[in-house]
Order: C-alpha cells, then sequence, then structure tokens
C-alpha cells in the first residue's frame, strides 16, 4: 500500500469515529441525564423563566433537531452557548486552548524524552540494580495521583524553597506577550521578549514536570520492553559484529526501530494527557480547558461541559491521526 | 485409474491491496500461484513435488485435498470432480484426504495436550464418544511411536522435541484412516539425525494403512530416498515429471538439471559439474513470457522467448515441458 | 603456517533459570591460516555459541566462563583505548572499545537468517557507510559509499541499489549484501553461521561459489558453521564435530568423510541422505542428546552409543590424536 492511500484511507476512517463520538456526548451528556435545564437550576424555578432559559439554549426544540443543530455548529466550529452566561462556548474554548496546548506539548516532550532516556539506560543495563531502580521509578510514577505529585512540587519549590511560583500562567502584575500563537514561551520569543519568556517559562516548570512525570513511566516501561526485544534482534547483534560504536548500535540501530512502537504508544498516551492535563490545571490553577471544564461542572454548565468534552475527543482523534501517518511515513516499509 | 487427478488447474490469488487503492485502481493483479497443471497421484504411490520456493508446491498440494478451491480446473477423486464442492460433502471429503502442515510447533495449538489435538480431529468429524476418541487417540500414539501412549496423551507441545511433533502431526493426520495424505515438507525443521526415522515411520504408515502420499520437499536429496515419481514445479508449473530414476539419472529440463546439480553432495570427492542457473525465480505476479524458465536458461533459445512449451510425454512415463524435446 | 586463529580451553555457560547450560565445554582447536574449518553437529551443540564467543559476542544471559582465544593480527592497530599489536592477541583480554576495533575489521560474522540481520529502517547504502565510518571516521561518506558499491557489483547486486531498503530485497540478495558488509574492510577470519540454511538450493549454490571465490581473491580463513553435510564436503577443507558443546572430532574433510573415527560422527554421516546414492539405507541416532542444563556424566554421547562401555559412563574422554591424524574424543581410542 503506498502512503497516499494509506493516509486516504486513515482520514476516511476518521469520520465514521467522530461521528460515533459526537453522537456518543450527545446521548451521554444530553439524553441521559434528563432535561439539562432543570438540572441546571437544581430546584424551584420559576415557569417562565425555565421557558425564556430552553428558548434562548434551543432546548424547547424536538431532541432529533437538537441533534442536528448539534453536529451542524460542530462542522463550523460552533459549540453551543453556555448555560451560565449565554456566550458562545467556542469563544472560551479558543481562547483558553492555547495555555492547555502549551503546557501538553511540554509535558509530553518532557515525558518522552525522560522516558526514552530511562527506558534505553534500563534496557541496556538488563537486569542489574539500575535496571530494577528505574522500572520501580516508573511504576511509582504511574500509581502517583496527579495532584498530589502537584502539591508535593509546590510545597517543596514554591513553599519552601520558594524558587518558583505556585500557579497561574504569568503574574497578574504584568501583561502577557503580544497574540499570535497563544503560546506563551513561542510569543516571546516572536516579540524578542526575554523577560516575559523567562516568566512563561518559571511558570510552567512545575506543571510540566507534575504532568511529564506522571506520563514518563509508561514510556519508560514501553521503551525498555521495546528496546530489548530490538537488542536481540540478529541485525542489531549483526552491527556490533561489523564494529559499529556502541551509541551507533544503540540509538541509531536499536532506538530508531524501538522508537515506532513506542511513537503509536505516544499517539495512544494524547487522551491521558488531556486527562492529565485537566487535573495538573486545576492544581497549578492554569487557565486552560481543563480549569475551565472543572468550573462549569460545579456550576452544571451542562453545554458547556459538552462543548468543552467534544472539543477534547476531537482533538484527541486528531492527534492519533497525526501520529499514525508520522508512523506510516517513518517506516520505509510502508512509505513509497 | 489415478486417484486423485488434478486436470488443468489454476489457483491465482488476488494482490493484496488497500480498500483505496482498489477504489482507485480498476482491475486487480493476481499471484498465479498455480497456472495449468495437471497431475495424477496413482493409488498407493508416493508422489514427490519439488522445486524452490514459492514455486507452488504447498498450493498445489492444499488443491488436492480441497484445503483451496481452484480459480480454474478440475480436481478428480475416485472418478468424480471434487473442485466446487462444499459444505458436508466437503466435510466427509476431508476425511479421506489428509494434510499436514509445513511446520509443526506452529500447527499445534500450544495450550491443548498433543493427545487431545489428535482425539479433537475427530471431534470435528463428530464421531465417537469422549471415551472413545481418547482411546483412538491413544492407539494412534502408539502407531506413531510416542510409546507409551499414556505418558505423552497430556503432554503440551513445548515437552516435546521437533521430531515428535512431527510425529504428532502425522497422527493428527491419519485418525482419519484417510486414502490420501499430503505431507508439506515433513522433515524440514528436524535435525538430520533423526529425519531417516521420520521417513521410515512415513512408510511404515504406508504400508500398514494402505495410504498414498503426495510429498513436499524443496530438498530434493531426500525426495529421492522416499519417492516413487517426481514432479519439479518451476514458478507455478509442473515442468518435469517422471520415475525418480528418471529424473534424476536422466533430467531434461534444463531447470531440473540446474537444480539437481545445485544439490550439495555428502562426499568431498564429488565435485559439482553443472553450471547452476544464474539469477532467482521471478515473481509470479507476472511470470515471464514463453517458457517461464528463459530468462535464466542456459540453452535459450529464440522461440523460448514467445512461446510457451508444451507439456509432454517424451519417454514412457518421463514428461516434460521445454523445447528442446 | 600460522595460526589465524587458536582457542584454548574456551567454555561458554548461558546462566537460565533453570540452571547453568555449558554451550561450550573446554573446547580447544586451532586453525591454519588460508584454510576453511567447518563446524557440524545436531541443534543446540553450540556450534552457534562459539562462533559468537569469537566474536566476543555472546547473548544475554551467556558468559565466556573460562579459556582463552588468540587471533593472529598482521599489523598494528590503532585504537582510542589502547593499542594492539600485531602478532598473537589473546582477544579475552582485551577492552570493549579495542574488541570493537576488531569487529568487522580483522573478524566478521555471516548470519544464519538474512531476513533479519539488516536494519530495516536503513538503505542498503547507508549500511556501508555507517560500517566504513565505524572504522576510519576520516573516510567521506561519498567515498565509502563508492566501496560499498564497488563491492556489491562485485556480488552481482547493481550498485545503483543502494538507495534501496533491505525489504525490497530477496533473501539471496540480502544474504549477499551481507557477505559484501563482512568483506568491504577485508577482514582475515569470516565466520559464516548457516549462511545458506535459509536459501534455496540454486541460490545456495550461487552463494557458495561466491564465498569460494573471495576466499580466494581476499587470502580470508573461514569458519563455516552449518548442520549440513554436504555443503561441508563441498567447501571446508578440516571439519570439527562437536556434541554437546564438546568437541569429538576434528580432521580434514576427506577423513571425515572416509574414515570417521567418533561413534557419533560415524553414525551422523550414516543419516544424511546423499542424492547420488539412492540405494543408501539411512539409518537415525536413537534418542535426543541431553539436556545441557542436567548434563551427564563420562562421555555425553553414551545413552546413544551402540559402541558405549563402561568407562564412558564415568570418564570424559579426553581429545587425543586419532589414527588418521585428527583428534578424537572417544574412550574407544588411545590404547586403554
Ligand atoms: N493465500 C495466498 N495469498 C496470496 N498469495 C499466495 C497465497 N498462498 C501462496 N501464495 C503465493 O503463491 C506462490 C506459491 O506459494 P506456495 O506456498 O505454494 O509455494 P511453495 O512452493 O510451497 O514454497 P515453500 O518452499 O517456501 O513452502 C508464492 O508466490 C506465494 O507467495
Ligand atoms: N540466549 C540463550 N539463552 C540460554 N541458552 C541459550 C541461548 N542461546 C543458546 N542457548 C543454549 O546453548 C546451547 C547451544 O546453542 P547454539 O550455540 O545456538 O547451538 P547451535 O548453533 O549448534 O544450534 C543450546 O542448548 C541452547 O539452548
Ligand atoms: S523451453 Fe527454452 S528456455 Fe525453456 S527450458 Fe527449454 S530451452 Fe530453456
Ligand atoms: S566414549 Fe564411549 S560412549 Fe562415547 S563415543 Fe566413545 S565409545 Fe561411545
Ligand atoms: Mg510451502
Ligand atoms: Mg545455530
Amino acid at each position: 500500500m503506498t502512503l497516499r492511500s494509506y493516509v486516504t484511507s486513515r482520514v476516511l476512517l476518521m469520520i465514521p469515529m467522530v461521528m460515533l463520538l459526537l453522537t456518543l456526548v450527545f446521548v451521554i451528556l444530553r439524553i441521559i441525564p434528563g432535561d439539562p435545564a432543570l438540572l441546571h437550576f437544581e430546584k424551584g424555578v420559576d415557569p417562565v423563566v425555565l421557558a425564556e432559559f430552553r428558548t434562548r439554549l434551543g432546548l424547547d426544540k424536538p431532541i432529533l433537531e437538537q441533534y442536528f443543530d448539534y453536529l451542524w455548529g460542530i462542522f463550523h466550529g460552533d459549540f453551543g452557548i453556555s448555560m451560565q452566561d449565554y456566550q458562545p462556548i467556542s469563544t472560551h474554548l479558543f481562547g483558553r486552548f492555547p495555555a492547555t496546548l502549551e503546557l501538553s506539548i511540554y509535558s509530553i516532550l518532557f515525558a518522552v524524552l525522560l522516558g526514552l532516556a530511562l527506558g534505553v539506560k534500563a534496557s541496556k543495563n538488563y537486569d542489574t540494580t539500575t535496571d530494577h531502580s528505574i522500572r520501580l521509578f516508573s511504576i511509582v510514577t504511574y500509581a502517583i495521583p496527579v495532584f498530589f505529585l502537584g502539591m508535593v512540587l509546590q510545597f517543596i519549590f514554591s513553599i519552601w524553597l520558594g524558587w518558583l511560583p505556585t500557579g497561574r500562567r504569568f503574574p497578574g502584575r504584568y501583561t502577557p506577550p503580544p497574540t499570535i500563537t497563544g503560546l506563551y514561551t513561542i510569543d516571546s520569543i516572536l516579540a524578542g521578549d526575554l523577560f516575559s519568556l523567562v516568566t512563561s517559562v518559571t511558570y510552567l516548570i512545575l506543571p510540566t514536570i507534575t504532568l511529564g512525570t506522571i506520563l514518563c513511566g509508561i514510556f519508560i516501561r514501553f521503551t525498555r520492553t521495546n528496546m530489548l526485544e530490538t537488542l536481540r534482534m540478529d541485525f542489531v547483534i549483526a552491527a556490533q559484529a561489523r564494529g559499529l560504536s556502541n551509541g551507533t548500535v544503540t540509538y541509531r540501530y536499536a532506538l530508531r526501530n524501538a522508537f515506532l512502537p513506542i511513537l503509536t504508544m505516544i499517539g495512544i498516551q494524547f487522551a491521558a494527557l488531556l486527562a492529565g492535563a485537566i487535573l495538573t490545571e486545576t492544581t497549578f490553577s492554569w487557565p486552560g480547558l481543563g480549569t475551565y471544564l472543572v468550573a462549569r461542572i460545579s456550576r452544571r454548565d451542562y453545554t458547556a461541559i459538552q462543548g468543552t468534552v467534544v472539543f477534547f475527543g476531537v482533538l484527541v482523534s486528531m492527534l492519533t491521526l497525526f501520529v499514525d501517518i508520522l508512523y506510516a511515513y517513518l517506516d520505509p516499509r510502508i512509505r513509497l | 485409474m489415478a486417484l486423485i487427478e488434478a486436470k488443468n488447474v489454476k489457483m491465482y490469488f488476488p494482490v493484496q491491496r488497500g480498500f483505496i487503492d482498489s477504489l482507485f485502481k480498476g482491475e486487480t493483479t493476481f499471484v498465479r500461484a498455480i497456472d495449468d497443471v495437471s497431475l495424477q497421484i496413482e493409488k498407493g504411490e508416493t508422489l514427490g513435488l519439488a522445486g524452490e520456493s514459492g514455486s507452488g508446491k504447498t498450493t498445489m498440494g492444499r488443491l488436492c485435498v480441497r484445503l483451496l478451491k481452484p480459480t480454474e480446473g478440475q480436481i478428480i477423486y475416485d472418478g468424480e470432480d471434487i473442485a466446487d464442492i462444499r459444505g458436508k460433502e466437503l466435510r466427509l471429503l476431508r476425511r479421506r484426504l489428509q494434510f499436514t502442515f509445513q511446520d509443526p510447533t506452529s500447527s499445534l495449538n500450544p495450550r491443548l495436550s498433543v493427545g487431545k489435538a489428535i482425539a479433537d480431529a475427530l471431534k470435528f468429524q463428530k464421531l465417537g464418544t469422549p471415551a472413545e476418541r481418547k482411546e483412538k487417540a491413544e492407539e494412534v500414539l502408539e502407531k506413531v511411536g510416542l510409546s507409551p501412549a499414556s505418558s505423552f496423551y497430556d503432554r503440551l507441545p513445548h515437552q516435546l522435541s521437533g521430531g515428535q511433533k512431527q510425529r504428532v502431526v502425522f497422527g493428527r493426520a491419519i485418525i482419519m484412516d484417510p486414502e490420501f495424505v499430503v505431507t508439506d515438507e515433513p522433515v524440514a525443521m528436524v535435525d538430520v539425525s533423526i529425519k531417516a526415522q521420520l521417513l521410515e515411520l512415513m512408510l511404515d504408515l504406508k504400508k500398514d494403512l494402505d495410504l498414498t502420499y503426495l510429498f513436499i520437499s524443496h530438498d530434493l536429496a531426500t525426495a529421492r530416498h522416499v519417492c516413487d515419481r517426481i514432479a519439479i514445479m518451476y514458478l507455478g508449473r509442473v515442468i518435469e515429471l517422471g520415475d525418480r530414476n528418471q529424473v534424476y539419472e536422466n533430467p531434461l529440463h534444463p531447470y531440473t538439471v540446474g537444480l539437481i546439480g545445485a544439490i550439495p553432495v555428502p562426499d568431498p570427492k564429488a565435485r559439482r559439474s553443472e553450471a547452476i542457473p544464474p539469477g532467482e525465480i521471478p515473481s509470479p505476479i507476472d511470470p515471464p513470457s514463453g517458457c517461464r524458465f528463459h530468462p535464466r536458461c542456459p540453452k535459450c533459445m529464440e522461440k523460448c522467448k514467445t512461446e510457451d512449451p508444451e507439456f509432454r510425454e517424451v519417454e514412457t512415463g518421463h514428461s516434460v515441458a521445454c523445447h528442446l524435446f | 603456517m600460522t595460526n589465524a586463529l587458536r582457542i584454548q580451553d574456551l567454555t561458554v555457560e548461558y546462566k537460565t533459570r533453570r540452571g547453568v547450560a555449558r554451550a561450550v565445554d573446554r573446547i580447544r582447536l586451532s586453525l591454519e591460516e588460508n584454510r576453511t574449518l567447518g563446524l557440524a553437529g545436531e541443534s543446540g551443540c553450540g556450534k552457534s555459541t562459539l562462533g559468537r564467543a569469537i566474536m566476543r559476542l555472546v547473548p544475554y544471559p551467556g558468559q565466556i566462563a573460562d579459556g582463552n582465544i588468540y587471533i593472529n593480527i598482521d599489523e598494528d592497530i590503532p585504537c582510542k583505548e589502547g593499542d594492539i599489536p600485531k602478532g598473537e592477541v589473546d582477544i579475552t583480554e582485551l577492552n570493549e572499545e579495542q574488541m570493537r576495533v576488531l569487529r568487522g575489521k580483522e573478524i566478521a560474522y555471516i548470519f544464519q537468517d538474512p531476513m533479519t540481520s539488516l536494519n530495516p529502517m536503513l538503505t542498503i547504502g547507508s549500511h556501508f557507510v555507517q560500517m566504513i565510518r565505524a572504522h576510519d571516521p576520516e573516510i567521506e561518506k561519498e567515498e565509502a559509499l563508492d566501496r560499498g558499491k564497488e563491492v556489491l557489483e562485485g556480488l552481482g547486486i547493481l550498485p545503483e541499489r543502494v538507495t534501496d531498503y533491505p525489504h525490497q530485497f530477496s533473501g539471496g540478495m540480502r544474504q549477499r549484501v551481507m557477505i559484501g558488509l563482512g568483506l568491504v574492510l577485508r577482514p582475515r577470519l569470516l565466520i559464516s553461521d548457516e549462511p545458506t540454511t535459509s536459501l534455496d538450493v540454486i541460490v545456495e549454490a550461487q552463494i557458495l561459489e561466491q564465498m569460494a571465490e573471495l576466499k580466494k581473491k581476499f587470502n580470508l580463513t573461514m569458519i563455516l558453521i552449518t548442520h549440513n553435510l554436504g555443503v561441508l564436503a563441498q567447501t571446508a577443507d578440516d571439519i570439527a564435530i562437536m556434541y554437546c558443546g564438546r568437541l569429538v572430532e576434528l580432521a580434514s574433510v576427506e577423513n571425515v568423510f572416509e574414515a570417521p573415527q567418533h561413534p557419533y560422527a560415524q553414525a551422523l554421516l550414516l543419516s544424511v541422505p546423499d542424492v547420488t546414492k539412492p540405494d543408501k539405507k539411512l539409518v537415525w541416532i536413537p534418542g535426543a542428546p541431553p539436556d545441557l542444563v542436567d548434563p551427564i556424566p563420562g562421555c555425553m554421547f553414551n545413552p546413544r552409543c551402540p559402541m558405549a562401555m563402561d568407562i564412558c559412563k564415568t570418564q570424559v574422554p579426553p581429545l587425543i590424536e586419532s589414527e588418521t591424524g585428527g583428534l578424537v574424543a572417544c574412550h574407544l581410542y588411545g590404547g586403554k
């Protein structure tokens, strides 16, 4: 199969997947719980207010019509309006998305780099104390709750040592760099603003380490297993027998081949990443999608919850798609 | 009358393509695994089927026992065309025609005891009660030399050596009292020191149970020791067929000559005389025109490039497909 | 004549969960320059382990437990971590970096399965470039590639195919590439482990013929490991027969085939089918070799040996000179 047809079929396959996702979210959040308007107000509300509320949100229409309105809206980037403030949800989503994206990118980078480094180290030292300690570390990080690790780090580095801020993305008394990408680090570089860059980095460090550490356990273990397998393969031993240096054999031969399955793992981990982001953001008051979602859940803002979940869902499917295509591109057996 | 006869059999496998490729590009391409083969297997004989990897030996064997349905052509068993039968009739046919797979390790379920693996063959055919099946399976274990049966019945495949696994595979084939067995590379995976033992077991079983064999092998030296007649395959065709002495002492087709000349002889004084054919076997998707062997043939003539040589008998019982004859 | 290789009391052990398996048991042999030594025996008798030990690449959990391996080097070899002087060198004494320098340059190794011994992520050309540059970083990439092309051309592969990936080559072509990689640095000793076992007879014959030509051209000393005695009869000068990790017979090819001394060697030869002798009555060796983790006392072959005596069950037969001028380890010989 050529790369082109692989990409085409993979993209076509995504359509039914996303449709299924959208429908599931609609069924779970809109139909199963009962009348969202009543749930929103909880108890005793004036029927007139209720009726008006329903009309503004389109909740008075037949359920099927609501469903099609919902789909139609999403294809136009319209995620409905919030029950809370009657604002379009998309404004919030797009406004907060860069914050989540920035945290996610650095966290996954941290997790992957640490995971690869430790995984390779463990596999090269198979069945030694180094190997056992790294494995233990990977299991521990996988088991620690996000907020616990976040709070421990906050306690040590912010409260006790006072080196880093406890939360938020940027100090309130300064203005963040002018928005171009919405990622503060990138924007400060683009604006040539060293102060903003340093500031945004100091704010990023703790949440990144927290989320990255939680994610890296699985990468360590996956890298280790794949490396162990690859290091035993004939072509790796053949490379050693040709006198290639240890580094070349480990990285150019073994890791490069072990990396393909790891890449798939990264794709699968995006869902975990976003779930982790929600908790990390809450711990560090990071003004991203996660804090938004948590705030809306506490206000019973069903439309906003639905919009955010859909947004996350579509994002995860697109990232997975991207990783799959990257995989196909990197593997010469698929690439043409 | 031949026990099994293949008449102008073809087996084309569509080339695996992605769903999208098949939408964009109209026609499908085919692997011509078997391309017009006629073959007769006489009752009571051992017919060898030899040739390089990918020449179609396994495919031909599977067609003969109807594990595959030919794209075209007839397979005649006991005077009846079985190419198109299906369902219950096909299931009943399986009792009479058996096939042993190339790799004994992967053809045995690693979690099923070997005794049960043999007994299950009866279960699939809905024969006997569990007790009867077990009894029969133990009898078969003894017959294939895994004795005492009680000590082998409950063993898992990984507790057996390669040769013992191959015995189990034979046992599974003979429990149904078949008439015809295709053995696909039965001794390819076992050590030379026990090869002869398995071959002798095969011949003993043949005598005791009145079997007819199609013996598939790429090892021509072994084939010579077991087969009565031998068919040489090249790229989906049988290109030479004869009595084993005819084929080995007087090979006619230039490919057979090269193939036999290439066999390493365990005697340091015997030096290779024949030139080895250059190159490798081409793709069966788009076989060469005319004689399929012509790009590698040392005796290739003009006519060979365009005209497909007919497979004909040149002396009693010895047929060849080559313009030289 | 000088010895290209001399092995003394080499013992290699695998420490497995079931116990220690001695895959190579006090082997002593020497190999004269420009000769081909065939190494034969049943599967699992330690042929590959011995070959890998000479490269000092015994797979985990294996380890050279004892003994020395001397190879003859005809010029001083510079190395970052201690130059290697010319003359006889004990490679069990060398450090990892010194060993790396020797691999591929002085000793080359060809593996059994050509389908898995090339890196699927690298082009054929890159294999050559990386190997050549691992031994001489001064060489330009283009020059290394040209040398690769030249070698491939000599083996009948079109030079423009260096940009292809391994999966685009057939098994026979891949094995030619492996041979090319083995010979590109002109090593003196070539160890090939079942180089043609997974290939068809015609391709096997083609490759053996090419190897014989190259051996002459490059003055190679060869160790050919195979269980196919037919192949050995056609290619080897001397044959060593191993049984359960021990050397049981070593003699010239003519003597092994005509007057095998050891009962195991005799039985092995009788079991080989010969296409030129249709009436040869094939015999087999009853039983199976003992488990290496649970070795038996005395001569390891005694339960299967038709000539076994009482002494065979208690004392290990020493390797002594045989009547035919070779070596044999059996109590039938040596006047006792
Ligand atoms: N199910 C299948 N789908 C597509 N192609 C197939 C299939 N089975 C076999 N082929 C192709 O048909 C040709 C003949 O295959 P077959 O397995 O019969 O060869 P063989 O002679 O038994 O080889 P070997 O000695 O390697 O076992 C090969 O090119 C093979 O790739
Ligand atoms: N990686 C390994 N771990 C444990 N045992 C091994 C390993 N590799 C080989 N062995 C054992 O060492 C013995 C010799 O194996 P090997 O050298 O591969 O034999 P040969 O090449 O003659 O077939 C066998 O008993 C085998 O099971
Ligand atoms: S028909 Fe021609 S090309 Fe084919 S084998 Fe005979 S001589 Fe060779
Ligand atoms: S030492 Fe004894 S058992 Fe071993 S091969 Fe010689 S005669 Fe047979
Ligand atoms: Mg086959
Ligand atoms: Mg081996």
